[in-house]
């Protein structure tokens, strides 16, 4: 398909995203042929392609720091036994489940998201060493014997419930990057639209998305209950 | 400025070439020489920084990945702690330990908060472009202290614990970085009007429920390839929803704009692309299936999507 205004060939980048997913090569590798195939196919020589690359590599360096910065003092807590005293502590709420116990981290995620304060949680400060021990725990104290499967999907869904709460909240608040970008973009467009108005019309979505969340962490229990009494009869 | 976002980019090269270092010596690292390379090489992206010539900094880029993609990337060993040993130093220091912890999202959000406009000589306290990431480096900075204090640990042995946890993500560490790269190559090359054009010349929009779904659904498609929302956006509300949705529906551009956000995010719950939170999770939590956290994710992303289109449906001519 030939088209003179629009060029049709860095759609190949997504074609070697999807056969490389797809065949299950090694994700870096992947990245890297599809950076190769996209700036070919939009006729940049090697030499253009390498300094493209190392310029965006060196503008993004940003992105790490917010994983790799707190791992040093979670590392270190880590070795006196944060891990093993969120479980205690847990353990010692009888009423806790571990369906429960993200319930409530959703809310207070997607709540403090919405206004403004997004680094409350987080992967490498909250749910590694807090919030998945602690799911973990609740359901290690009604089933001692909590198979593998099941511990790594409880630490799957704590993060899940991370992501859910902090992208469906923080969308909700007025001051954040995306409602900007979303108005800067529509200033383009020559559409005038109050910043107020596009964080209001986005709160039917972040409550949806609370309840359909809220609703499947409340089966979930459901479901380590069902699958633990298969596994012992 | 007085506390400027590059001190914290001397920080993080300072402890990934300690991480080198360390990786170089541990003799129980069956690939130690490779592995100490590739965090040599990252130390040398955040030390040297924009005195990088691109080019190096490029190849340097496709170096790691070789050395990540063809494994040479491997786990060393750790001086870890019995669990016995663990659990009586978390009998002993109690609810202290979570002070530490809960020190890295304070003092980021008093940071980017209630600091934001302090200055001292006329100087901004902290970096005004980057604030929450300045602050976020004060808070682990402060962390690090505490905890030392706490437990009466050195900072040598943070570093050493920080190595540990650096060492079980591997080169899931650079995946993120690497996509961003990709995300700005994508559009450098032109991937928006292409994918933009392909959506508009192929489907009939004269449906208001048909344009609502090619809306909605393209967000989070777009997404899911781009792994970003943001490059989502501007691409499917320039090519479907101002024309199409505003242009002839007559939609409420607010209404349009925040469930079209909203739809790209459902996306981003399902793609390996977001790798910093789908992937990078899965190996901070030392899940053996990468894709669990996205598996996890599918069955709340797709009824919200749906949600959203009939969302946008109802309310996009209130």
């Amino acid at each position: 398909m030939l088209n003179h205004t629009v060029n049709l060939w860095p759609l190949l980048g997504v074609a070697v995203i999807i056969v490389g997913f797809a065949l299950r090569a090694h994700p870096v590798l992947v990245v890297v042929a599809a950076c190769f195939v996209t700036g070919f196919a939009a006729a940049m020589d090697v030499p253009t392609l390498l300094a493209t690359l190392g310029a965006a590599f060196i503008k993004t360096r940003n992105l790490p720091l917010i994983l790799l910065l707190p791992l040093a003092a979670i590392g270190l807590l880590e070795r006196y036994g944060l891990k093993e005293h969120a479980q205690a502590s847990i353990a010692r709420i009888k009423s806790a489940t571990t369906g429960r116990l993200l319930i409530v981290y959703l809310a207070i995620r997607e709540v403090s998201a919405a206004f403004g304060l997004t680094s409350i949680g987080g992967h490498p400060n909250m749910v590694r060493p807090l919030i998945a021990p602690m799911a973990e725990g609740a359901a290690e104290v009604r089933y001692p014997k909590l198979p593998d499967t099941l511990r790594h999907r409880i630490r799957a869904m704590s993060a899940a419930t991370d992501n859910v709460g902090l992208f469906f909240g923080e969308d909700v608040f007025v001051a954040f990057g995306a409602i900007v970008l979303m108005q800067t973009f529509l200033l383009g467009e020559g559409l005038n639209v109050d910043p107020l108005h596009i964080a209001l019309w986005g709160i039917p979505t972040a409550v949806t998305a609370f309840i359909i969340h809220a609703w499947r962490l409340h089966r979930f229990d459901a479901q380590i209950a069902r699958t633990m009494k298969r596994m012992a009869p | 400025m007085i506390i400027r976002l590059d001190y914290f980019y001397y920080v993080l090269g300072a402890m990934l070439l300690a991480i080198a270092v360390m990786t170089l010596r541990d003799r129980h690292n069956p690939k130690r020489y490779s592995s100490a390379l590739f965090w040599g090489l990252y130390a040398v992206v955040y030390l040297a920084g924009e005195e990088l010539p691109p080019m190096a900094a490029g190849a340097l880029m496709v170096v790691m990945a070789l050395l990540a993609g063809f494994g040479g990337v491997a786990l060393g060993r750790h001086g870890e702690r019995t669990p016995q040993e663990r659990q009586s130093s978390a009998a002993r220091l109690g609810h202290k330990l979570l002070l530490p912890a809960l020190a890295i999202p304070f003092v980021t959000m008093i940071g980017s908060t209630l600091l934001k406009d302090v200055q001292f000589d006329g100087r901004f306290l902290l970096d005004q472009k980057n604030l929450t990431l300045a602050s976020l480096g004060c808070g682990s900075l402060i962390a690090v202290a505490i905890a030392c204090a706490l437990t009466r640990a050195t900072p040598v042995q943070a570093l050493r614990e920080s190595r540990r946890l650096v060492d079980h993500l591997g080169w899931a560490v650079v995946l993120p970085h690497m996509l961003a790269v990709l995300g700005l190559l994508f559009s450098e090359a032109g991937m928006g009007k292409a994918v933009a054009h392909v959506v508009t010349s192929y489907i009939d929009m004269d449906l208001k429920l048909v344009a609502v779904a090619v809306y909605c659904l393209g967000m989070a498609l777009f997404t899911i390839i781009m792994g970003n929302g943001f490059a989502a956006f501007p691409v499917i509300a320039g090519g479907v929803g101002v024309p199409v949705l505003v242009g002839v529906f007559d939609a409420n551009p607010a209404v349009m704009a925040a469930i079209g956000m909203f739809s790209a995010y459902c996306g981003t719950l399902m793609t390996p692309m977001a790798a910093n939170f789908n992937i990078v999770p899965a190996a901070l939590l030392e899940l053996p299936d990468k894709n669990a956290v996205i598996k996890a994710q599918v069955a709340t992303a797709v009824p919200v999507l749906l949600a959203n289109i009939a969302l946008l449906y109802f309310l996009m001519n209130l």
